[in-house]
């Protein structure tokens, strides 16, 4: 295959990687804007989404497609029940103080690390695709279910800008985020926001790994790089900015996609990593986002 | 010297003389625990002058401890340099990456700190996987017990390995103690408690913590070298982030800004952890839970409340 | 009389906010001074950029025939600028002793004082009434207490030019008296600049007012001219006067 439909190829299998991220990285940021807190167990919500998703899928016969719909919404309210316990029992109990909630969701990543090596086992295990269609182009033929991932993502933002920009709920939560003082003052039930809010970006994080997991295994370690690249992009970003966060992701997710395919991997993620804690050390509001309060 | 001082400096000495005791006490698994306990602790005492001392909370202090591993191990391996020199190559190396990392990522606080120190210590720990052709990535190199010796003695020994890292660690903690009970050290205990009003006393508070940066690293970087010296194996695990998490970890559990506090909570999580693995594999459930639990119940840690309710004197 | 301070056209813009407007400013030494003016005039936005905990947009500072415009904060405290927090920053969990000999400990090493730390710090806590709470947490004071120890830690920087930032808020009267015995012996030694909203003590204590309105000086001058201002009177005292 010659340059042109290589970096093609490259672009779309980074559109892919860009689409799952968006999803998770939008988590990551939505709870760091309206909580102010950063959870680094949110690479363990994305491996239970993947593990769970396998584990619905596996009690289902029949058609792939059943087992697939069924784990996409089931594992998602899973997690997003998990992270809500985590949530109530732990991370309101430490008054959503910084730095005690990166230790306390350290352990957190810890505990559900461990459970799923306990419980689901060290192997990486597939879930079968809901459907195999190919997409025939002159050069190469790409997986049809790869490009509904996109869709999938898009569609999903979509439904999560609609509900921040134009719902009573969004309102809620964007109140929540710009003060929160003020905001308790109005009668806005700011406890029950930050649960839902951190039960939400859990869920988004389970979305993206139940799209991934027919195209990439479910493994017990799958969380922690992901989790790299969604920091990456939260920062990139902006915190607390959805368009930010959706631009950072296309941007990170297409270049790893590019210097994967032309470069080595590991170099991709030497280069991507140092150049946002620069990113952070000069410009800490990020390359598009604002100064937050 | 006045009597708070005289009763400090008797309990430690106490505690260095306890385990010159045990040194010829202990049974042969627990000799070598402790030897890399004691290695461990020193870690723990760089991180805890940070950490503890200062409020800097880092998340990427495996590449202080991996400088000093590495910059010893390598010139050890490729460079056939003596243990000595290597010794002096990792303590170098680790101020050197103190340097530049203090320079950079003091430029930012809280939780941006947190990101850009666990930033930069990913980038370390991918490095070592680009040049594995040096470093052996995760198979890592193992050093010749010809390389280790140091004025005649044989370092892999374990009697002769015990006390060595005893000596470093005593050295070390005499050390951590001087500095806090400093001028320098009582400011920045000021920075930890409030920067703003330590800057308008006439502080320069971006000074001293690059200092206290450097020195933190310049101790973990010794107890990666004195790693890599005593237990002859040096490898990319111990650059990877667990080993950022475990020495905070270790302090909160013993007590931060405590002398003592990173040695017991070093001691204290490793049997934790020995003892568990022995029932079962679900080490990682221990030293996740014991970190929730600690910072919902005992942020002080042991130390640190024995502090706060019975023993005022403990520095 | 020299003159310690000055400002030339000095401005503060906080994006959209004006906060500080083109201010010439001039302190002479030995002086007490007090800024006076309605909330959000500008007082404290420019007394921090004096002592440099906010930089200036535009404009120049000058403190002792230095310009002091880019010096940072800390070494500006070293030369002999003290600043006392309108919104009490003390450190709580110390006791009032080690606040105080943070400061003193200071004032020792750039040679600003003579003698031991020790003496020192017991010497401002008596200064300040504050030597028989010396052991306790500085969180555990009382309210006025802990405007005290803010006090006494300025005291104990030796400052030249002494800026307390609403000092009296939150004193009771018998407090305030005490106070403003201490403000007169200190000015012996010093030159004081002070943000206040306490009229009474303003003018118990001050020689010269400078009244500042949206950013700009609205007036300068004694107690008496201050009083007898129209201009001030609108703008400041407004409803009350007529």
């Amino acid at each position: 295959m010659s340059f042109g439909p290589h970096l093609f190829l490259a672009t779309l299998e980074g559109l892919v990687t860009s689409a799952v991220l968006a999803l998770m990285a939008l988590g990551l940021s939505l709870v760091f804007g309206v909580m102010r807190v950063v959870n680094v167990a949110h690479g363990e919500f994305y491996m239970l989404g993947a593990v769970l998703a396998w584990w619905v899928a596996s009690l289902v016969s029949g058609h792939p497609a059943i087992g697939f719909l069924l784990a996409l919404v089931i594992s998602p309210l899973i997690v997003g029940a998990i992270a809500l316990v985590a949530e109530r029992l732990v991370l309101k109990r430490l008054n959503y103080d910084p730095e005690a909630t990166i230790v306390a969701t350290i352990g957190l990543l810890y505990i559900i690390q461990q459970l799923a090596l306990t419980f689901y086992g060290p192997q990486a295990r597939p879930v079968e695709a809901p459907f195999n269609y190919r997409v025939l182009f002159p050069w190469f033929g790409y997986s049809g279910y790869k490009l509904s991932i996109i869709a999938a993502s898009v569609l999903v933002l979509l439904i999560t800008w609609f509900v921040l920009a134009r719902t009573r709920i969004g309102l809620v939560m964007r109140a929540t985020q710009y003060d929160r003082e003020t905001a308790q003052a109005f009668g806005i039930p700011v406890g029950r926001v930050y649960a839902g809010v951190f039960a939400l970006g859990a869920m988004l994080a389970a979305i993206a790994a139940v799209l991934i997991v027919p195209i990439s295994q479910a493994h017990y370690l799958m969380g922690l790089d992901p989790l790299l690249l969604s920091f990456i992009v939260v920062i990139i970003g902006g915190l607390g900015s959805l368009r930010g966060t959706v631009v950072a992701a296309l941007l990170i997710g297409v270049s790893d996609g590019i210097i994967s395919a032309f470069f080595s991997p590991t170099l991709a993620k030497i280069v991507a990593t140092l150049a946002v804690a620069m990113v952070l050390v000069f410009r800490p509001q990020g390359l598009v986002g604002t100064q937050s309060r | 010297m006045s009597g708070a001082t005289q009763k400090i400096v008797l309990l430690h000495v106490g505690v260095i003389a306890a385990l010159f005791a045990l040194g010829f006490l202990l049974p042969e698994y627990h000799h070598g625990v402790l030897a890399r306990v004691m290695v461990l602790a020193i870690f723990a005492m760089g991180y805890n002058l940070l950490f503890g001392y200062t409020g800097l909370l880092s998340l990427g202090h495996a590449m202080f401890f991996s400088a000093g591993l590495y910059g010893a191990g390598l010139v050890i391996y490729h460079l056939g340099w003596n243990a000595a020199a290597g010794f002096a190559a990792g303590l170098a190396a680790g101020a050197a990456l103190a340097l530049v990392i203090g320079l950079l990522a003091l430029r930012t606080t809280g939780v941006a700190f947190m990101i850009v120190t666990m930033m930069f210590a990913q980038v370390f720990y991918l490095l070592t996987f680009y040049f594995s052709e040096w470093t052996h990535g995760d198979d890592g190199l193992v050093l010749e017990g010809a390389a280790r010796r140091l004025a005649g003695l044989d370092l892999s020994d374990p009697m002769t390995r015990y006390m060595a890292a005893l000596a470093l660690f005593a050295v070390v903690l005499f050390a951590t103690l001087g500095i806090v009970r400093s001028t320098h050290g009582r400011v920045l205990v000021a920075i930890r408690e409030n920067e703003a009003r330590t800057k308008m006393l006439g502080y320069d508070t971006f000074a001293n913590k690059l200092a206290a940066t450097v020195v933190s690293g310049v101790i973990c970087a010794a107890a990666g070298a004195a790693y890599a010296l005593l237990f002859g194996y040096v490898g990319s695990t111990f650059a990877g982030v667990q080993y950022s998490i475990l020495p905070l970890l270790w302090v909160l559990l013993g007590g931060a800004a405590t002398t003592l506090g990173p040695f017991l909570g070093t001691l204290f999580m490793y049997y934790a952890v020995d003892v568990t693995s022995s029932y079962t594999s679900a080490y990682m459930l221990v030293v996740g839970a014991a970190l929730i639990l600690l910072v919902l119940y005992f942020p002080k840690g042991v130390l640190g409340s024995v502090r706060q309710r019975w023993v005022r004197w403990l520095p | 009389m020299t003159t310690l301070l000055q400002t030339h056209a000095l401005t503060k813009d906080f994006g959209g906010l004006h906060a500080v407007k083109h201010v010439d400013f001039s302190l002479e030494a030995g002086e007490i001074r007090a800024i006076i003016g309605p909330n959000g005039a500008g007082k404290t936005s420019f007394v921090s950029l004096v002592c440099g905990r906010i930089e200036p947009t535009s404009g120049s500072i000058v403190f002792d025939g230095q310009d002091i415009t880019r010096m940072p904060a800390h070494r500006r405290v070293r030369l002999g600028i003290a600043y006392t927090f309108q919104i009490t920053s003390v450190y709580a969990n110390l006791s009032a002793y080690d606040n105080v000999a943070l400061a003193a400990q200071r004032t020792l090493a750039d040679g600003r004082g003579h003698g031991r730390l020790h003496g020192l710090t017991m010497e401002v806590l008596a200064r300040t009434g504050l030597a028989d709470r010396a052991g306790r947490p500085a969180g555990s004071l009382s309210y006025g207490h802990q405007r005290l120890l803010e006090v006494a830690m300025g005291l104990a920087l030796k400052p030249r030019l002494l800026i307390l930032d609403e000092p009296t808020q939150g004193l009771s009267d018998g407090e305030i008296d005490g106070f403003m015995e201490m403000v007169r012996e200190i000015a012996a030694d010093a030159t004081v600049l002070l943000i206040e909203h306490n009229m009474d003590v303003v003018m118990g204590l001050a020689r010269r007012i400078t009244v500042m309105e949206a950013g700009t000086i609205l007036a300068e001058g004694t107690p008496a001219e201050i009083r007898a201002s129209e201009a001030v009177q609108r703008a400041y005292l407004g409803t009350e006067a007529a």
